[in-house]
């Protein structure tokens, strides 16, 4: 009924389908499907130890998973046709002029940031903490400069090519330090920023590899309000003036509720509930998860809640 | 993990159990729960250190100092010298009691308490001077030692070549140890490929040395890059011991090839480099007949030397080049943390392969200029002990920094070289006394005491390699080495 | 057949001395993640102790056999533990916590300072002690004229090994001081929190350490009869290597990888080529840690991002 009109089931930019990771016996993401929309701002939520960051290493290519495919498309006109022969011929990605769509858990970590444009941050930071801001940001946008340098050979003879690209990779590294308030600390160490402009800085840092994707781990953990506020602000400005789809884990649901357009909750491994945030918020299943109720419970609080709002709360998991 | 069965926890003295009981019920009342040891007083405190410290000094030498094994007729002679070992003992006693005494006075951390450096809000003009003057020195020296030192000049002379070729091997290595972080004990191997490449093709295809200097170069790189692919997955330690092993394997196949390399007897006849074909000798259409000037050996020696600062330089030049562009900036990018690289779309095994090949190759170059100087070579000169001294100078003069490299390799090369001439050293150790021989026991404990002082050396702050307003030298805690793998 | 036998018995000889060294590498590596390149020089320091001991004993004219050859292995094992509690103490400790391979340089200047202190105070030339032990029991005496033989010293060897073995599992599963230094294995600061005095547990992994490598330097002085200060690199390589491949970390992986190597050199001088057994070494070395660096016993590792 809804979905039809939902943006991530029409637009998807990335399509999780049967998804399991296992290590040795542990099942950490267990037949996992669920689409992010393009455009929008999906949160993927879950009490500790549901296998969020697992999913993250998996898009990421950190993690080859044991299952499943995870299928990117960056832009709208590719066909499903053209994803299922892709899948066939064991190639890792279709690029063509109308649009490419590139299956990750075929491709190496950094490819998947090179070439299909899926960026991402750390639950625990990962500067370059002796470089400075300014370098961090210029070090993200390596792949592009190394090909202005002509693999280095022209920039150390200081060709034209290379010093224009040069300066233009410092103008967008300074855009982008503007717009998260680093600017003035440009020329200091990572590692001596506070923890909150860290953040900012990462952000900005895996915005420069020109995403189509951004998937932020944890990105307001440790946060005061007003830098959290300011990282609410961030994001919809990303969404908004740069297209980029963002994906994020966050345990603030302060943030998740606010900023989402999508919200995808797991719990051990399995997805519980998927859909906007009015639909997950009252949903008994997220309720049960997060407040640790029972099984049986959650039936009866399930039944209940049907009676009263009328449409099945189970809805959104049975995809 | 621990096992509950274990009869150790049910076989505990009682009385151990009853005073942890009796500390226990304390600790509920008010603090303190048991009473303080009573405080030594500083004297005393001192002489037990001391004490402590002599009797192991004690335990440590005596098999070394007192007593000593040499070969004599029919078999092992033993002599004992019982003076040097008790003058150790007592300096050991002395110093722990004067360090326990007044330094360390306040607490009972011994070395633990060092490490606090200062973050690098300084900047370092001084290093900028020392630099060109250095360059200065440099370029000057073949004119300047005439005038100030003419009976010393050849040797003089030697003695920078060989410092000079120190410098440009630990610049090359500090482009993989101190830029890219990858931790390489078997550089000499591409020292090594260097000198044979140039002494194979010189001595069987009458090859100067200007066609193959680059050759020497380009093989070198070329087995940087087949020794790195297979290593580059491994982990910091990891990659260091294979190094390592591949190295001796070179060196091994080196000594036991004798069709090929001549084995232990190495290469003789290698030819010396020529000054655009005029070469260095009394003959007619040699340099000294073409230019016209008198005949000197001391001409070869002073060519030599430009070449070797030539290449050194150009090896300087390179890398603070590559510094400030995107590869160069990806080598301190996978130092800092390999896994953000990859989350960048950086393919790390490039970036690692591209520092060991130009590291190698600049290897190569010099292993080349050493075939050409020295004009016979052997497996004798890469054991590893070579890629150790080559590390230790990087590792003391500061990872990373090119200044240090110079620093470091003047001090620890030159300087002990120079030891030998003080006349003062052998009035005071006797006639024999060389300092030489204690060479690699001081580049050992340096690299130690380094190491433990100010873990990335003399020259320790990093210079940024891109700037928006204002140039900030970074401190050297902020800096990481090797981490993130 | 009998020379593959006799090679047999040589190699688990060499594998047990091996095994001896390669276990003071893994408890290292095991319990603070650092290669300790230095303890080959360990090795190294303890033949030289042993050496001079056997030579003041018969200075002073005890040669009852039995007697030296205590005194040898007491003393080598107490003078050698004190320098691996030195080293640990000043070279090592200090930099826990330092960036991950500033112990791995400083354990390479200690080994370089080690084998230069030797060379400057016992001279560079090679110490040659003729077999004290000789004889012993002939297993096969073939038609041909090979004889299987194993003598006494490889029977003395091998004997105490297996005991040392034995010794030291008990020490490491049973006591309460084992218990800790599992503890610390796993995780430092938890041990620390639960009153394991953790500077203490690791001091005692060194000690432990180079007491094994004191009783493999004697060893191999009275095995191989000639020792010199550059014994060490080349004996602490392969023992790193018996503990790669064993599996870094594992106890019997130590043991099992020492035999394993001990086995291999053998065969490889004894078939093909002398020259060349170091080169088997050190690729097996290379290939271990490049196509299975967790060895035999050891667990994978997984990387965390």
């Amino acid at each position: 009924m809804l979905k039809e009109t939902q943006n991530w089931s029409a637009n998807p930019v990335l399509s999780v389908e049967h998804l399991t990771m296992r290590f040795g016996g542990l099942v950490a993401v267990d037949d996992l499907s669920f689409n992010v929309g393009r455009g929008d701002i999906t949160a993927l939520i879950g009490p500790n130890g549901a296998g969020k960051t697992t999913v993250f290493n998996c898009v990421t290519g950190f993690y080859k998973p044991t299952e499943g495919r995870i299928a990117l498309r960056r832009d709208q006109a590719v066909a499903d046709g053209t994803l299922a022969e892709l899948t066939k011929s064991g190639r890792q990605y279709f690029d063509g002029d109308k649009g490419g769509v590139f299956l990750l858990e075929r491709m190496p970590d950094f490819k998947i940031t090179e070439v299909a444009g899926v960026a991402r941050t750390f639950q625990n930071i990962r500067l370059f903490g002796g470089m400075t801001v300014l370098e961090n940001l210029l070090v993200a946008q390596h792949n592009q400069l190394m090909q202005a340098s002509s693999f280095t050979i022209g920039g150390l003879f200081g060709l034209p090519g290379y010093r224009k690209a040069a300066a233009a990779a410092k103008d967008k590294a300074v855009e982008w330090l503007r717009h998260v308030n680093l600017l003035d600390r440009a020329d200091d160490p990572a590692a001596d920023l506070p923890y909150g402009a860290q953040r900012r800085l990462e952000i900005a840092r895996a915005l420069c590899t020109n995403p189509v994707l951004l998937c932020l781990d944890e990105p307001a953990a440790g946060l005061n309000p007003r830098e959290s506020a300011e990282l609410n602000e961030l994001l919809r400005f990303i969404r908004d003036e740069h297209g980029v789809s963002v994906l994020l884990i966050e345990h603030d649901m302060g943030v998740v509720m606010e900023i989402s357009d999508h919200i995808i909750v797991l719990d051990y491994g399995k997805k519980i509930a998927d859909g906007t945030a009015s639909e997950v918020r009252s949903d008994p299943k997220v309720i049960a998860a997060y407040l640790g109720v029972d099984d049986e419970e959650v039936d009866e609080v399930e039944r209940d809640l049907d009676v009263q709002t009328g449409h099945s709360a189970s809805e959104g998991g049975s995809q | 993990m621990a096992d509950t069965t274990s009869p150790s926890a049910a076989n505990r003295p009682e009385g151990a159990e009853r005073l942890s009981e009796a500390r226990r019920d304390a600790m509920r009342g008010e603090p303190p729960y048991s009473e303080a040891p009573p405080e030594d007083t500083r004297l005393v405190r001192a002489l037990k250190e001391g004490g402590i410290t002599a009797a192991l000094v004690a335990a440590l030498t005596l098999f070394f100092f007192a007593f000593r094994t040499d070969i004599a007729v029919g078999g092992l002679s033993l002599t004992a010298s019982p003076v040097v070992w008790i003058i150790a003992i007592a300096i050991a006693f002395a110093g722990r009691f004067l360090l326990t005494y007044f330094v360390f006075a306040g607490d009972t951390a011994v070395v633990g308490g060092w490490k606090k450096v200062a973050a690098g809000t300084g900047r370092m003009p001084i290093g900028k001077i020392l630099g060109v003057l250095l360059l200065f020195i440099a370029l000057t020296l073949p004119i300047l030692l005439p005038q100030f030192l003419p009976s010393q000049n050849r040797y003089l002379l030697n003695l920078g070549i060989t410092i000079l070729t120190y410098v440009m091997l630990g610049w090359g290595l500090n482009i993989v140890v101190g830029l890219a972080g990858l931790l390489d004990l078997g550089y000499v191997a591409f020292y090594a490929v260097g000198a044979y490449s140039f002494a194979l093709l010189a001595t069987n295809f009458e090859l100067g040395f200007w066609v193959c200097l680059p050759m020497a170069g380009l093989f070198a790189a070329m087995w940087g890059v087949i020794l790195g692919f297979p290593v580059l997955r491994l982990r910091g330690d990891y990659l260091a011991i294979v190094t390592l092993a591949f190295g001796e394997i070179i060196r091994i196949v080196l000594l036991n090839w004798y069709e090929f390399t001549g084995g232990p007897d190495g290469i003789l006849g290698i030819p010396e480099p020529s000054f655009f074909g005029l070469e260095f000798n009394r003959r007619d259409g040699s340099f000294s007949d073409f230019f016209g000037i008198e005949y000197s050996p001391i001409q070869k020696f002073i060519y030599l030397y430009y070449i070797i600062l030539a290449l050194a330089l150009l090896t300087n030049f390179v890398t603070m080049r590559l510094r400030k562009l995107p590869v160069g900036r990806a080598w301190e990018a996978l130092r800092e943390d390999e896994i953000a690289c990859r989350s960048l779309g950086i393919n790390t095994t490039n970036v690692k392969l591209t520092a060991f090949a130009t590291g190698a190759m600049f290897g190569g170059f010099a292993g080349s200029f050493f075939a050409t100087k020295q004009q016979f070579i052997s497996p004798e000169s890469f054991t590893f002990i070579e890629s150790a001294i080559i590390l230790a100078i990087v590792v003391l003069g500061g990872l990373g920094s090119q200044l240090g490299v110079v620093i470091a390799s003047v001090a620890m090369i030159g300087g002990i070289e120079l030891l030998r001439k003080l006349t003062v050293l052998q009035a005071v150790f006797g006639n024999d006394f060389d300092p030489t021989q204690y060479r690699m026991l001081i580049f050992g404990l340096a690299m130690v005491l380094i190491m433990v002082w100010k873990p990335r050396g003399l020259v320790s702050t990093r210079s940024p390699s891109a700037v928006y307003k204002e140039k900030k030298t970074i401190g050297a805690d902020m800096v990481a080495q090797g981490e993130g793998h | 057949m009998e020379y593959f036998l006799q090679q047999l018995i040589n190699g688990v000889t060499l594998g047990s001395i091996y095994g001896l060294i390669a276990i003071g590498y893994t408890m290292v590596y095991g319990i603070i993640g650092m290669i300790n390149f230095a303890h080959g020089e360990i090795f190294m320091i303890g033949s030289f102790i042993a050496l001079t001991v056997f030579l003041i004993l018969a200075a002073i004219g005890i040669t009852f056999l039995p007697i030296v050859l205590l005194l040898m292995v007491i003393v080598a094992m107490l003078c050698t533990a004190a320098w691996g509690w030195t080293i640990e103490r000043i070279a090592y400790r200090p930099l826990r916590g330092s960036f991950r391979l500033a112990p791995l340089i400083t354990a390479i200047g200690m080994s370089i300072f080690l084998q230069n202190f030797v060379q400057v105070t016992q001279g560079a030339r090679v110490k040659p002690l003729p077999p004290q032990i000789q004889g012993g029991i002939t297993l096969m005496d073939s038609p041909s004229g090979i004889v299987v033989q194993i003598s006494w010293m490889q029977i003395i060897i091998i004997a105490m090994t297996i005991i040392l073995m034995v010794g030291f599992s008990l020490l490491i599963s049973k006591t309460s001081l084992g218990r800790q230094q599992r503890a610390c294995e796993q995780d430092r600061k938890m041990a620390s929190l639960l009153g394991v005095n953790v500077d203490r547990t690791i001091s005692l992994t060194f000690v432990m350490g180079a007491s094994l490598a004191a009783v493999a330097g004697m060893m191999y002085l009275l095995y191989y009869g000639v020792i010199d200060f550059y014994i060490g690199f080349i004996a602490g390589v392969k023992a790193f290597t018996a503990a790669v491949l064993g599996g870094i970390g594992s106890l019997p992986g130590a043991m099992l990888g020492g035999l394993a190597i001990g086995l291999i050199e053998t065969f490889w001088s004894g078939y093909f080529s002398v020259e060349y057994k170091d080169v088997a070494a050190f690729s097996i070395l290379a290939i271990v840690l490049i196509f299975m660096p967790s060895g035999l016993l050891g667990r994978p590792e997984v990387e965390k991002v």
